[in-house]
């Protein structure tokens, strides 16, 4: 019998082989009120051709960045990406969203894996990294419980100034049920956290201190003396970063992060609308085993032959149940496959070079935008990246639409999301990021938008 | 470490064994649970200092199949862990009663002891759970 039984015949072998009559029959421990006892409203169904028709007039309503000009921020950028990410990618051997199960007979997928991990590693500056979780808000959640399980204490995580309020809210939404307490240090009137309030939240209980850099208002956070306060108190530091500004900035493992963590979007994946996306996970060597999600290692087979492995699985969901080291034992792995192609293809100079033309061009876009009157860059002194806040005279919303009418993207406004401790007025701002797709006409067109 | 006379040892079920001397105990796993775990890679242990009730995980064990918990056999506050055994797993699978110890550790409620099994009645133990 085929999976999907389609006949009156099949239908009625079925029910006779587990014994009753009708689906009614089978359906009735349902309560009545529960039952539809009609057919569902639906049109009538469409041949194929029709179809195609019905859903290329849908597509045709859709904009993507392609046919856009995308200034958003947030942490999810219009990055380029090289051909060869989609041309490897896209291979029959590797075109599976899923983490293998047979893994050790998928050596090509293993291989990616174990180079996507390798390459993080030189990336972040740290020693270990898996082989990717599922986006970047659930990496700093993953991240603050394993530095629970490394600690030992389950008091408080302090997050520190202007992280991505949805991954706040990720990470209250995982610890919101147990007793650890989330305190929220402020980001100080230059838009980092306020150190002397940071130092004075870090106590003998806390487990881990969390930061972004660049911040989720595109500033860079003095990562280094962060790192000395959590250190100070025994508790770990977890740093969530721009892989593309790594190109750039100094390496979080270099500062003393303990656990980096990251959305990994930049690297090679579309936009699409919110996901899929990959969260990147490093860490030192010391916390491999409080590690979550899958280690890939290479080792030598039978023959002699250069081959690879999971490494770890004794402490994965599916052999130590309640006790596993996360309920995550798969990875995102068409998502890392496209990060590594990625990272493969740029190199250690197409990064510095990526980096470079963002941080130009976003410098240019924001001193045009701040002689634009009525307009000011509110943390203009503070040291960025690629993305900065911009405040409005008026609405911030009100801009958003109006540069969208004339095919511009900027956002999201600050009122938005969950507000950032410290920010305030967050009506009248807005984030631009600024990448290294965008041309100076680009810039010089929002501007003239703008005005 | 001298070789434990195992017939002065007490025995949980979940297979550690207890060198008791005044109100200091010694404390590691039976042969039984080594064997059982087969290839061992890791061994996790507290940091001194730590308070432990009965029966509350002090300890990991991992082998390449499982990882498996030591228990604490008695309440207490650990006061050393084995130094033989931060990076090497060898004194244990070879000497799981003498070198491979994996805690010392303050007593603070012996009355706890007439919990623990002797040597008969752990072997009998041992042998229900090996069917």
């Amino acid at each position: 019998m085929s999976y999907l039984f389609s006949t009156v015949a099949e239908e009625q072998e079925m029910l006779a082989r587990i014994g009753v009559d009708s689906i009614d029959q089978l359906l009735q421990q349902i309560p009545k009120p529960l039952q539809l006892d009609r057919l569902l409203d639906l049109p009538p169904a469409l041949s194929e051709m029709e179809l195609e028709q019905h859903m290329r007039a849908l597509a045709a309503n859709s904009g993507g960045v392609s046919s856009r000009t995308c200034f958003l921020g947030g942490g999810a950028y219009d990055h380029y990406i090289p051909s060869v990410v989609d041309e490897i990618t896209g291979r029959g051997e590797y075109y599976t969203a899923y983490t293998p199960y047979q893994a050790e007979a998928s050596q090509g997928t293993l291989q990616a894996f174990f180079e996507y991990q390798t390459m993080i590693c030189q990336l972040t500056g740290m020693q270990v990294s898996n082989a990717s979780l599922y986006e970047g808000g659930g990496s700093v959640s993953e991240a603050t419980l394993m530095a629970m399980r490394t600690t030992g204490r389950t008091g408080r995580v302090v997050v520190a100034g202007a992280v991505h309020p949805e991954y706040v809210q990720v990470l209250r939404t995982y610890v919101g049920h147990t007793s650890t307490e989330v305190i929220h240090i402020a980001a100080g009137a230059d838009g980092t956290v306020d150190l002397a309030k940071l130092a004075g939240a870090i106590d003998e209980h806390t487990a881990a201190v969390v930061v972004q850099n660049p911040n989720f208002l595109g500033n860079i956070e003095d990562v280094e003396a962060i790192a000395k306060l959590a250190h100070d108190k025994e508790s770990l530091l977890v740093c969530s970063v721009d892989p593309i500004g790594l190109g750039l900035l100094a390496r979080p493992g270099d500062l003393g992060a303990d656990i980096v963590v990251a959305e990994g979007q930049s690297l090679g994946i579309p936009l699409q609308f919110g996901g899929p996306y990959l969260g990147i996970l490093a860490c030192r060597n010391d916390f491999i085993r409080r590690m979550p999600g899958r280690l890939i290692g290479e080792t030598i087979d039978r023959t002699g032959g250069r081959c690879f492995v999971l490494n770890m699985q004794a402490r994965e969901q599916h052999i130590r149940r309640e006790k596993a080291t996360s309920n995550i034992c798969t990875n995102q792995g068409l998502m890392a496959l496209r990060a590594t192609m990625y990272l493969a293809q740029m190199g250690p100079q197409g990064m510095r070079e990526t980096a470079e033309l963002c941080v130009q061009k976003a410098h240019y876009a924001a001193t045009q935008i701040a002689a634009i009157p009525g307009f000011s860059i509110p943390y203009a002194k503070t040291p960025k990246f690629k993305e900065f806040v911009v405040k409005v005279p008026g609405s911030a919303q009100a801009i958003v639409d109006k540069v969208a009418a004339a095919g511009v993207d900027v956002g999201p406004t600050l009122s938005q999301l969950a507000p950032v401790p410290g920010v305030a007025d967050t009506d009248s701002l807005l984030l631009v990021a600024v990448t290294e797709q965008r041309t100076k006409a680009d810039i010089d067109h929002l501007v003239k938008l703008l005005k | 470490m001298d070789f434990m006379d195992l017939a002065a040892l007490k025995y949980a079920k979940t297979h550690e064994w207890v060198a008791i001397e005044g109100d200091m105990a010694t404390v590691g796993i039976t042969d039984f649970a080594v064997h059982l775990l087969s290839d061992l890679v890791f061994i996790d242990l507290p940091k001194p200092g730590k308070a432990l009730k009965v029966g509350e995980s002090c300890g990991e064990v991992e082998s390449v199949k499982a990882v498996s918990d030591v228990y604490a056999p008695l309440a207490g506050v650990v006061t050393e862990t084995n130094p033989e055994l931060g990076d090497t797993t060898e004194k244990l699978s070879s000497d799981p009663f003498g070198a491979g110890w994996l805690i010392k550790m303050k007593v603070t409620d012996l009355s706890g002891v007439t919990n623990l099994l002797d040597r008969a009645a752990y072997e009998k133990h041992c042998e229900s759970e090996a069917h």
